[in-house]
């Protein structure tokens, strides 16, 4: 039943959202509907993966072979954890923004949220793919009509390229679909067809699927889009899409990628995870380059996916453990970041870090949680950032599958000493220092804005210190998936 | 029945018990609760670590597992302490210094405002725990836990006055070199993973004979990059002099008797595999020796009694590494001991001077201050004689148990070390004389000024002073006393007692003997050379020193800015003009096509129906005469 | 007669047609052309229509009237056609007071 609510509950409170007429209402309502979405999600949390309650399945489209067949397990676990948490935290810290057509803004935000849950929760390949283009949509009309002067040409590119992706991989869905022997979307055929299929096949199978993916997470180089959009697009939109929605390409490659094509994931996991580890360190050193203070948390998300990314393909027990928890773990640090840097525009009105400076004197309490956000950001021990990327280069470094892993690590974690430039350099010019005429007037956050940052700082500390609470989780999951694609068996077989 | 070092985690709790209320109510406290807190805390961890220490030394040792951190199916990382002679004894360092820096800082930083004298607190509180956690960790994910954390706690107090842009950029250079050294720590961890399967201590060591060569000494090395980043050594020490613009006593908490001496204890846990490879050992031996002399030459020619300092810890941190180097961890572990005693001293002197000239740093600008402050003059003057290693003060017992160790190890290792030794008597007391003997060079105000310092810093200044004359009787070598070796005894059980190390008790004495008349007449030149102040214009190779051996324009023009241009050349070029110039190209290609395209429809009916038929003959020509 | 005549004139006329549509810019013309090629297409199909079933026709006298039958209906239909278009041209004469198509390149809108 949970799955089911955690898409039907931001459906229907979304939609009812158009019909609202008070616009505080509306946003009282969406904040409402979010929280109960979290209770749901915290319920659920209890609950062991294979339990009933986290499974629901009914026909749906039953003359095509596709059924509404949705289940948390534990990667979706917490990744839905993600999703429900991160909605509350969004409202509440972005409360005093003003959006034209409000409950329209609100109710999309919602519809997005459903759609993300649904793809995190779905057991059929038509299922995904439906869900995949529903979060799409109300983002395309979140960030094309509330943000930046540019933002309909920020979003235009963004949606191309992310549909281009959709496209290629929807064409792989039907072909897959059509080699089923059954004739069914479900995930278990798709992972027994994946067994069966030719070499060839699977290689071109894997670059249509993959294709989405890495333009959604996005992998260098074609990430282009998402420096614009994130700078152009609302900063509670860019939450939603960095927090969240990047997250769907790499929670895909885990659950529709290896396991379905693991011969060819195997064979093209090198190229992957070059392209990966170039874009670490490329989008590290574009990092440090930039004034905006937008387009460096945007780069800085590109090498940190890129390293979850590379952490995929080697294929490890740690490894991937390490990238479910990541997930989590850099959905809530970037919104952290994020809420920061929102709050550094409102009260300075200019994101250029050229011209800021001085913010902690004027801005203590923000001052401080901006730099646990930005520690949390270069992963230092005990807080939750560095235990997933611990268990990352770990899981790089112990691979069996590409002989590269050693390079591979050591380019990789070069990327902790520039991110620690960026990062801090980024601190210093805007807290530090003597404040200016555009720092001047500034003042520190409110209560509900430390209420959001302290709940924050609590679950990157709590996860720090004891990640085994959401580490415990993803133990069987991880063993399921390494069994389905361990390539070895396979390749003797062809 | 449990173990009564169960209980260790009190000793951590404490300064994050008041790291926690000091940072979260510096507003509400007032100062002298402040105080009271932060310095309290570490008391207790002090009482505690005594209580530890005296049953460590009654061979009681304990590694105590609380919770799993880190669990991945088969392989676990258990987040626990572990308790022997080793970490006892750096507790008690850190507990015992730090407690009496706590006090001295409640004085020291006495002009802040509440709010900022609880910030200071809780980051000292802060950076006690981290370094706690760092030598109690019983696997080496714990200790980096620590590592990393003082390593943060050091970025913040070094940035303490966050309004000076220079602070602050030598607060990040701090952060990413250490960074820098940290990453070969860490993949050195990956390694250990990699080849043995578990991080703890007991498991990695018991298992090292199992491993090749190479991997330990792969191992080793890295874990010796992660060193020269904490502990300041070639080629990562320029971090070390910069963050002296920290508060002087962080300088001395942090940057003198406490975190520098990370590597060594890392090293020193780690003895067993650096036994086990000697290539490692020899590249720790030459790079802390070349550490050593690099830094003491500089030290000559500054002028910031700060800077001085900070050369002088980098110097002698290179002696500890080649203590280490050639075998003799128990005369490294000792030389941090006296060192933390003295280095502490000397800089808490220094503070004392600070404050009483106002803020100022140039020794230059100093001089007949012994008048005006007798106790720091005294104080200082034993730290001096300490460093300079004359019997029977403590540097004397540790820095000739690491000159002995290099003799039996190799001559010119030791001839290199003990002219190294010469140099830092020579600094040392130039800078004490420069600073306290001669006449007043100050400015009229200063010299108004002039006072000693209240209570609260002149006493951690005498007990630092007792402890750096007698810190060295721990350790009376075999020659003077029967059994008067009491710390390599105590320390026997995790690093292991060498036999013998080739050297006849005549020759060690002659080696003592030549070690102290040199280092007296080294300092009855300097006494008349900077008796009288001269001001001399530096050229040549004095230029040279004085700037440091131009080591920071040096990595400014081979790393920094290349790394800057890349990055601009990625950002400006590639990013635009290559990878998003491809993307829109796409994008412009099919608008371009269909505007071309769109020319075919031209409104002419009669164009229509012509290309219709062309087609249609086109249609039948592929289908009757193409096709097979 | 043998079939390949029809099939020639069927050519002949279709062949007009097209060049007539081509060629002139008269609309009434060119609907008169359309309709020349339809009634070849026609034409056609009645011829083998009557070729295709000339074995049955021999004993059956309403084999291969089903083509013949069809050819009534597309005339039917043809003719509605005519009318329709018929009464667009009349229109557009009516608001241009032309009927040349190279004038009338509206579609490009």
């Amino acid at each position: 039943m949970i799955p089911v609510l955690f898409i039907v509950i931001p459906l229907v409170s979304g939609l009812a959202l158009f019909f609202f007429k008070n616009e505080k209402a509306g946003r009282s309502w969406a904040l409402f509907s979010s929280m109960i979405t979290l209770v749901v999600a915290l319920l659920g949390l209890t609950l062991h993966p294979d339990n009933k309650y986290l499974q629901f399945s009914a026909d749906w489209l039953g003359s095509l072979g596709s059924s509404f067949s949705v289940q948390v397990d534990g990667m979706g676990q917490i990744l839905c954890l993600l999703t429900a948490v991160s909605y509350p935290v969004i409202f509440i810290a972005t409360w005093e923004n003003q959006y034209q057509k409000s409950n329209n803004f609100f109710g999309l935000m919602l519809l997005a949220q459903a759609g993300l849950m649904g793809v995190f929760v779905a057991m059929d390949a038509l299922l995904f793919y439906f869900f995949w283009e529903l979060a799409l949509i109300p983002m395309y009309f979140l960030s094309s009509q509330w943000g930046g002067e540019k933002r309909v040409q920020a979003t235009f590119k963004f949606f191309i390229y992310t549909f281009l992706g959709s496209v290629l991989m929807l064409a792989g869905i039907i072909y897959l679909y059509t080699q089923t022997p059954d004739h069914s979307f479900g995930i278990a055929s798709f992972y027994k067809l994946g067994m069966l299929l030719p070499t060839p096949t699977q290689n071109w199978i894997f670059w249509l699927f993959f294709a989405a993916f890495a333009i959604k997470m996005p992998i260098f180089p074609f990430h282009t889009w998402q420096p614009d959009l994130y700078e152009q697009s609302n900063t509670s939109t860019t939450m939603v899409l960095s927090g969240v929605m990047v997250k769907m390409g790499v929670f895909a490659c885990i659950r529709w990628l290896l396991p379905v094509v693991s011969i060819a994931s195997y064979q093209w996991g090198d190229l992957v995870t070059s392209l990966a580890v170039t874009g670490i360190l490329y989008a590290s050193l574009v990092a440090i380059q930039q004034d905006d203070l937008k387009r460096l948390v945007a780069y800085s998300s590109i090498a940190h996916i890129g390293l979850m990314c590379a952490t995929i393909f080697s294929e490890t027990s740690i490894g991937f453990q390490g990238v479910m928890i990541q997930m989590f773990n850099h959905g809530i640090n970037i919104i952290g970041l994020w809420i920061v840097v929102d709050m550094i525009e409102r009260k300075c009105a200019t994101r250029k870090i050229s011209e800021l400076g001085g913010l902690a004197q004027k801005a203590p309490s923000l001052a401080i949680f901006a730099l646990i956000m930005a520690l949390a950001n270069i992963a230092l021990p005990l807080t939750n950032a560095f235990i997933g990327e611990f268990m990352m280069f770990n899981g790089i470094f112990s691979s069996k599958i590409t002989h590269y892993n050693v390079i591979f690590t050591v380019l990789a974690a070069i990327s902790i000493i520039l991110a620690a430039i960026y990062i801090l350099n980024m601190i210093r010019k805007v807290f530090y220092g003597n404040s200016n005429a555009v720092t001047a007037a500034a003042q520190d956050i409110t209560w509900n804005q430390k209420l959001v940052l302290s709940v924050l700082v609590i679950l990157i500390i709590w996860l720090g210190v004891y990640p085994d609470s959401l580490l415990n989780l993803t133990h069987d999951l991880t063993d399921t998936i390494l069994k389905k694609s361990d390539v070895l068996p396979l390749l003797m077989k062809h | 029945m449990q173990n009564a070092l169960q209980i260790v985690w009190l000793v951590p709790f404490f300064p994050l018990i008041g790291f926690l209320i000091n940072g979260l109510f510096r507003k509400q406290l007032s100062k002298s609760l402040i105080a009271v807190l932060g310095s309290g805390t570490v008391l207790v961890s002090f009482v505690i670590s005594i209580w530890i220490f005296l049953q460590v030394k009654n061979g009681n040792s304990h590694v105590a597992e609380y919770f799993n951190f880190i669990s991945a199916g088969p392989f676990k990382i258990p987040f626990a302490f572990q308790i022997d002679a080793l970490s006892s004894l750096f507790l008690l360092i850190i507990t015992g210094v730090g407690f009496i820096i706590h006090v001295y800082s409640t004085s020291y930083m006495k002009e802040e405002t509440a709010e900022h004298y609880g910030r200071y607190f809780s980051y000292l509180n802060l950076f006690i725990f981290s370094m706690l956690l760092l030598v109690m960790g019983a696997n080496y994910v714990i200790m980096f836990i620590g590592w990393e954390g003082v390593g943060l706690c050091s970025y913040l107090l070094i940035g303490y006055w966050f309004k000076n842009t220079e602070y602050n950029k030598a607060a990040n250079k701090a952060f990413i070199m250490n960074r820098i050294g940290d990453l070969g720590f860490l993949i050195a961890l990956f390694l250990i993973i990699a080849k043995v399967g578990s991080v703890s201590f007991a498991d990695v060591f018991s298992k090292a004979s199992t491993l090749s060569t190479t991997n330990i000494t792969i191992i080793t090395l890295l874990l010796f990059v992660g060193a020269t980043g904490k502990s300041a050594q070639i080629p990562l020490y320029t971090w070390l002099p910069d963050a002296m613009a920290g508060p002087t006593p962080v300088s001395a908490l942090i940057h003198a008797a406490t975190m520098v001496t990370a590597g060594i204890y890392m090293i020193a846990r780690s003895n067993v595999l650096y036994s086990l490879a000697p290539v490692s050992q020899n590249v720790v031996a030459i790079i802390g020796l070349a550490t050593a002399i690099l830094a003491a030459t500089i030290a000559m020619k500054q002028n910031d009694i700060k800077k001085v300092l900070a050369y002088s810890t980098v110097s002698q941190l290179g002696y500890m590494f080649l203590a280490l180097g050639v075998g003799a961890y128990t005369a490294g572990v000792f030389h941090v001991m006296t060192h933390a005693f003295f280095k502490a001293l000397l800089f808490l002197g220094a503070g004392s001077v600070i404050h009483a000239m106002g803020g100022e740093q140039d020794i230059r600008k100093m001089g007949g201050l012994k008048g005006k402050l007798k106790i720091t003059y005294f104080t200082f003057l034993i730290g001096c004689i300490a460093i300079s290693g004359i019997p029977p003060f403590s540097g004397f017992f540790s820095k000739d148990a690491i000159l002995l160790s290099a003799f039996g190890h190799n001559k010119i290792l030791y001839g290199i070390a003990l002219f190294g030794a010469l140099l830092t008597a020579f600094y040392m007391f130039r800078l004490l004389f420069l600073t306290f003997n001669g006449s007043f060079r100050g400015t009229d105000e200063q010299q108004h000024h002039l006072h000693e310092s209240p209570a609260g810093m002149t006493i951690p200044l005498i007990i630092l002073a007792i402890l750096a004359f007698a810190g060295g009787f721990v350790g009376i070598p075999e020659l003077f006393m029967k059994g008067g070796d009491k710390l390599s005894e105590f320390l026997s059980p995790v690093i292991p007692v060498q036999q013998g190390d080739g050297v006849s008790s005549s020759t060690e004495m002659m080696l003592m003997v030549i070690s102290t008349v040199l280092v007296l007449l080294v300092i009855i030149y300097t006494w008349f050379r900077f008796r009288k102040y001269q001001a001399v214009e530096e050229k040549g190779l004095g230029k040279f020193l004085a700037n440091k051996w131009y080591v920071d324009e040096l990595y400014e023009q081979i790393i920094v800015k290349p790394l800057n241009k890349l990055g601009a050349f990625l950002n400006n070029i590639i990013e635009r003009s290559v990878i998003d110039a491809l993307v829109n190209g796409v994008g412009k290609l099919v608008n371009y096509g269909s505007r071309q395209v769109r020319l075919l429809q031209s409104g002419q009916v009669g164009s229509y129906v012509l290309l219709m038929v062309l087609s249609m003959l086109l249609v039948f020509v592929i289908q009757f005469f193409l096709r097979k | 007669m043998p079939i390949n005549y029809y099939i020639f004139l069927s050519l002949a006329l279709f062949a007009v047609g097209i060049v007539g549509v081509l060629t002139r810019r008269n609309a009434i013309i060119i609907f008169m052309c359309i309709e020349i090629m339809l009634n070849a297409v026609n034409l056609l199909l009645v011829a083998f229509s009557k070729m295709h079933h000339l074995k049955q026709a021999a004993t059956l006298a309403t084999a291969g009237t089903n083509g013949q039958i069809f050819v009534f209906f597309i005339m039917v239909v043809a003719a509605a056609e005519v009318s329709v278009g018929l009464a667009i041209i009349v229109m557009m004469f009516r608001n241009v007071h032309s009927v040349d198509v190279n004038f009338l390149n509206r579609l490009k809108h």
